[in-house]
């Protein structure tokens, strides 16, 4: 099925009513298997002991909010240049999904440092980085709830969604040249993973786990949000109605 | 160009007549650097050290006061209707606001630094590298900021939004700014480094501020 087709809303909330319970089903097996997987093949570390474990629920986390971030810009792109109906929808109901999980990435990582670093916070380069992110994630947040007009939020908060963008890569390297404590990235890089594959295969599963929770979580949202406009437009031609 | 160095001409002279904010920013900046020794002390080693992040924090600060004016006067007595509808593109018309803006805002906490700097205890070479890192800084600041005055013009809603959006923006700016005043005072590293990622910095952020303010102008005005 094209995009295009989806730009009905009501095909929209069609097709998500069928693949949704399906999603929520695969979801909680995905989980259901990656918690296994975690907590009872993969081994403890010989350093870090159990607190290993924290991992996988970090790691997904930390991947979900670069990735709704990068899901948001292509939804702002989806409004700026196609005018696709539904991108608006589906940045505005990515935002909170993306703090919450930039916000549990933070604390995941904060109860992670306390034994391993032995503080819950450091100003290092990842750290900071990721609050940054959470910081703009609010502030977009903030921006959509200021505006009651829907469309024009929706493509002012596109236009700060792509700065962000930008922007973020270069506070990135900023706050790296600043200061940095946190390990280098060990899956994504060159010469293959520097993970052995009884850690790596739970890691993988629990990050798809989290990542269809996320689709999941989203669509729903974005069916409620659909709802809410609805329900609003109806509200506005009534109050025209009745004034008339 | 005509059109658009008159545009310049008329913004700098509405800032400096009546109710003009260039002013108000340095009695910002002021205030935020006489603050400083109430909290930390009256210890002159002390503020030495930290003295150009200090003067850098407060420049951010107060640039960030200026920002409201920089659209919102514009569109709430419907000039910036008429700029929209001129044409001059969008783009050169916003940098010239934003140009403007610097010279009645930015230009005066550059000039201002280095008297506060005597109130820190910075020595000359210290004061002169600060003053020449808010020079190149802060027009970056107020690129950057021209994206926030855009939206809070677009969505008609200014006030504690704009320094929300515009702050983890500038984060970069600000670390860049104060790590080439170190680096010229007590920093192991060269100044050029730092100082030319800052030029950098402002560069990018002069066409990024441009192209996206104008474009929430363009889509956020009807």
């Amino acid at each position: 099925m094209p995009l295009i087709d989806l730009a009905n809303p009501t095909r929209f909330l069609a097709l998500t009513a069928r693949v949704l319970p399906w999603l929520i089903g695969l979801t909680v097996v995905t989980f259901v298997g990656g918690l296994y997987l975690a907590f009872f093949v993969a081994p403890d570390d010989y350093q870090q002991g159990a607190t290993v474990k924290i991992m996988f629920i970090h790691v997904p986390n930390a991947w979900l909010s670069m990735f709704v971030w990068g899901l948001m810009s292509v939804a702002a792109l989806g409004t700026l240049v196609w005018r696709h109906p539904l991108a608006d929808v589906a940045a505005k109901c990515a935002a909170p999904l993306g703090a919450a999980f930039t916000f549990l990435a933070l604390v995941t990582g904060s109860l992670w440092g306390r034994p391993m670093w032995g503080t819950y916070w450091v100003w290092d380069a990842r750290l900071t980085s990721v609050l940054v992110l959470f910081l703009m994630y609010l502030a977009l947040i903030a921006l959509w709830r200021t505006v009651d007009d829907p469309s024009r939020a929706g493509r002012a908060a596109a236009i700060l969604t792509l700065v962000g963008a930008i922007n973020l890569p270069i506070i990135k390297f900023s706050v790296d040249w600043w200061n940095t404590l946190h390990q280098p990235a060990s899956i994504m890089r060159l010469g293959g993973p520097s993970i052995h594959w009884t850690i790596q295969i739970p890691l993988w599963a629990m990050t798809i786990a989290f990542t269809l929770l996320f689709l999941a979580l989203h669509l729903a949202a974005m069916r409620n949000e659909l709802m809410r406009r609805r329900v609003r437009t109806l509200r506005l031609l009534q109050a025209q109605g009745a004034r008339v | 160009m005509s059109a658009l160095s008159a545009l310049l001409v008329r913004d700098v002279r509405v800032a400096l007549r009546v109710g003009g904010g260039a002013l108000a920013g340095v009695l910002f900046f002021l205030a935020v650097v006489v603050l400083i020794p109430f909290a930390f002390g009256p210890d002159l080693a002390l503020l030495q050290r930290v003295g150009s992040a200090i003067l850098w924090l407060g420049a951010l600060l107060a640039s960030l006061l200026g920002l409201d004016r920089l659209l919102a006067d514009d569109h709430a007595d419907g000039s910036l209707d008429l700029l929209l509808m001129g044409r001059a593109p969008l783009e050169l018309v916003v940098a010239m606001k934003a140009l403007a803006h610097w010279l009645t805002t930015g230009l005066p906490l550059v000039i201002a630094a280095p008297v506060l700097g005597l109130l820190l205890n910075l020595d000359l070479d210290a004061m002169a590298v600060v003053t020449l890192t808010l020079a190149i800084g802060t027009p970056a600041l107020t690129f950057i900021g021209l994206i926030g005055a855009a939206l809070a013009a677009a969505l008609r809603r200014g006030g504690l939004l704009l320094p929300v959006l515009v702050l983890p923006l500038t984060i970069p700016v600000l670390i860049f700014g104060v790590a080439a005043a170190n680096a010229a005072v007590v920093g192991p590293m060269p100044v050029a480094t730092p100082l030319t990622i800052l030029c950098a910095l402002t560069l990018v952020s002069a066409v990024i501020g441009t192209f996206a303010a104008a474009a929430t102008l363009r889509h956020g005005m009807e």
